[in-house]
């Protein structure tokens, strides 16, 4: 019977996030776009007119049309197609990198900020190390050392950005720390990982849902710039940073090679964003109606 | 026996321009059911002693004895069984309630976190226990932004209650309130003392609410107590130089009273490293040679206690 009461209130809690979720227009619509995106690259084959490789040779550069809705790039290849392929690789880079940055960078900076003293400093000191090395150079570096692929690059990408959130979450919860309701779980006896997560991180959490929904959008980009130098998703596979920046070289004549990758990237990191904003109000017990 | 006692209880901070004396060699005893007033100015340490006596902060010397037993230092289990029986009451009821605990969280956590009771059973105490205070059943599931200031309040207050302590320290919990809300606090305070046999060690700077619910007053200036005897024998004789500075400046709602105020010169001293003497001494009309000599809290009368080597002349 506890259990099962336990359990009625999670859910109800997940419920009353989701129907203030779901007043909010922008966010519903985020929500949906980045589904379909999800649904697109999972059931890619079905979708796709083209296969991602499958060239045309006698049909190269051309422009949008009844046979290529988003026409073809310099090897005869449908855009089209190639963008529903693409987004396997790019959505997985995506979020997988800020999974890998946001669960070290946040219970590294967590730590640092709610410890405080020595454990603060060293945390810290290493982070800086780590950020006085450009994060694109980091990216580089890493993947260099791994070697080229998807797995990889998300490595790559996910540790260079690490520093990022841990600043950040270092800096509220030192900020929430200061308040007297801390206090005040200590002296109900609270343990140090019930006052972490159940009244500093709720309290803290909002810049680092901002901070995630962007990231997403700037991982994808900075997987473009590997696999630009060879070091992310290998040609021919398709990722729409990579298609973007193979295109580069033709945008003065074609413009279409270029345009539908960054608007596949903007769409998404935009429709991430609406959502982003649209969660943390609706995590927000303040702002309830 | 005293419920609660404290010997020569000392908190230093180390700040980078020296030691900051914040508790400076405070010894009280308290009986059990009765009120402690500490009255001071704003940073002279008071809430410092209060939190120091929870292990809020770790104290740096002294020793505290609650129900006879030495508890200056403790493990963490045993921390956990004291904190049943010491509670504090903060100051602010807006950022001492976690914005994103409903009221019923915000009461039941610690009743979540000893364990003891089903989940039923802690429903009911919460319930019980918003009864008591005064809260609606209905603002159950409200949140502390919805509230004002005085429920909010009695949110902290059943919050300190859940676990049935003896001892609670106040910490000016009606200085962020109303006048108006303010005595329903207060009042609501005494009859849960009088309910429960609770011994308060009540801290503010408020001089009317002290006198209105302490048994007994402390008055502490940077660090030290330089008085403490029963309520209303300190309104009728105060003896420390500064206790008549203090209560000269209470306003008499009389337009006719011959206003007799004592005016403080000089600025309030440093409490880092300071010198040994009297801390008073800078500001004080009838200071000598030998304040500069430290000064002993000695009972100058049978229940009052005064820090000062020349309260012969002072009261005299």
């Amino acid at each position: 019977m506890a259990t099962e009461r336990k359990k009625a209130k999670k859910n109800s809690r997940f419920w009353e996030v989701m129907r203030r979720l779901r007043k909010n227009r922008l966010a519903m619509a985020g929500l949906v776009f980045l589904l379909l995106m999800i649904l697109i690259s999972i059931f890619a084959p079905l979708i796709a007119p083209y296969g991602y490789e499958t060239q045309d040779l006698y049909n190269m550069f051309a422009l949008p049309s009844a046979e290529h809705p988003f026409g073809t790039d310099n090897l005869g290849r449908d855009i089209f197609s190639r963008i529903i392929y693409g987004g396997r690789a790019s959505l997985t880079i995506g979020f997988a990198s800020v999974a890998v940055s946001a669960v070290f960078g946040m219970t590294l900076g967590a730590i640092a900020g709610y410890y405080g003293g020595k454990v603060d400093m060293v945390i810290m000191r290493v982070l800086d190390v780590f950020q006085a090395v450009p994060a694109i150079l980091m990216s580089i570096a890493i993947s260099a050392t791994l070697g080229p692929g998807l797995v990889n690059a998300i490595l790559a990408i996910g540790l260079s950005t690490i520093p990022g959130y841990s600043r950040m979450t270092r800096a509220s919860f030192m900020s929430v720390q200061g308040m007297e309701y801390i206090e005040a779980a200590r002296a109900i006896h609270c343990g140090d990982r019930r006052i972490m997560l159940k009244h500093v991180l709720p309290n803290a959490v909002s810049p680092m849902i901002v901070q995630m929904t962007m990231g997403v959008g700037s991982c994808i980009s900075v997987a473009a710039m590997l696999s630009f130098i060879g070091l992310g998703v290998q040609p021919p596979s398709p990722e729409w940073g990579a298609m973007l920046s193979a295109g580069r070289n033709y945008i003065r004549d074609y413009w279409h090679i270029v345009l539908f990758p960054g608007l596949a990237i903007m769409l998404t990191v935009l429709s991430l964003n609406m959502l982003g904003d649209g969660l943390r109000d609706a995590l927000d017990p303040r702002l309830k109606n | 026996m005293a419920l609660l006692e404290v010997q020569n209880l000392k908190k230093y901070f180390k700040t980078p321009r020296g030691i900051l004396h914040a508790v400076d060699d405070v010894t009280f005893s308290l009986e059990e059911g009765k009120t402690l007033g500490v009255v001071g100015e704003s940073g002279c340490g008071k809430s410092t002693l209060g939190r120091t006596i929870l292990h809020l902060l770790d104290s740096t010397g002294g020793k505290i004895f609650f129900k006879g037993e030495d508890i200056t230092v403790v493990s963490r289990n045993k921390l956990g069984e004291l904190r049943e029986d010491m509670q504090i009451i903060f100051q602010d009821p807006f950022s001492s309630l976690n914005p994103r605990f409903s009221v019923s969280q915000t009461i039941r956590e610690p009743l979540e976190l000893r364990g003891r009771l089903s989940k039923a059973e802690m429903e009911e105490e919460v319930d019980r226990l918003m009864e008591v205070v005064g809260l609606a059943p209905r603002l159950r599931n409200s949140y502390p932004h919805e509230l004002d200031g005085g429920r909010r309040q009695r949110i902290g207050i059943a919050r300190a209650l859940a676990l049935k302590p003896k001892f609670i320290v106040c910490d000016e919990p009606v200085s962020a309130l109303d006048v108006s809300i303010q005595a329903q606090i207060l009042n609501l305070m005494l009859d849960l003392q009088e309910k429960n046999g609770l011994t308060y060690m009540f801290v503010t700077h408020d001089l009317s609410v002290v006198k209105y619910i302490s048994d007994e007053i402390a008055v502490m200036y940077l660090g030290q107590m330089v008085e403490k005897c029963e309520s209303d024998r300190l309104f009728e004789r105060p003896i420390h130089p500064y206790t008549q500075a203090l209560l000269s400046a209470i306003p008499i709602p009389d337009i006719h009273a011959q206003n007799k105020r004592i005016l403080l010169k000089g600025e309030i001293t440093s409490p880092i490293n300071p010198k040994p003497g009297c801390r008073f001494a800078a500001r004080c009309a009838y200071a000598t040679e030998k304040c500069r000599e430290p000064q002993e809290l000695r009972e100058w009368e049978p229940g009052h206690f005064v820090a000062c080597c020349r309260a012969e002349e002072v009261s005299a």
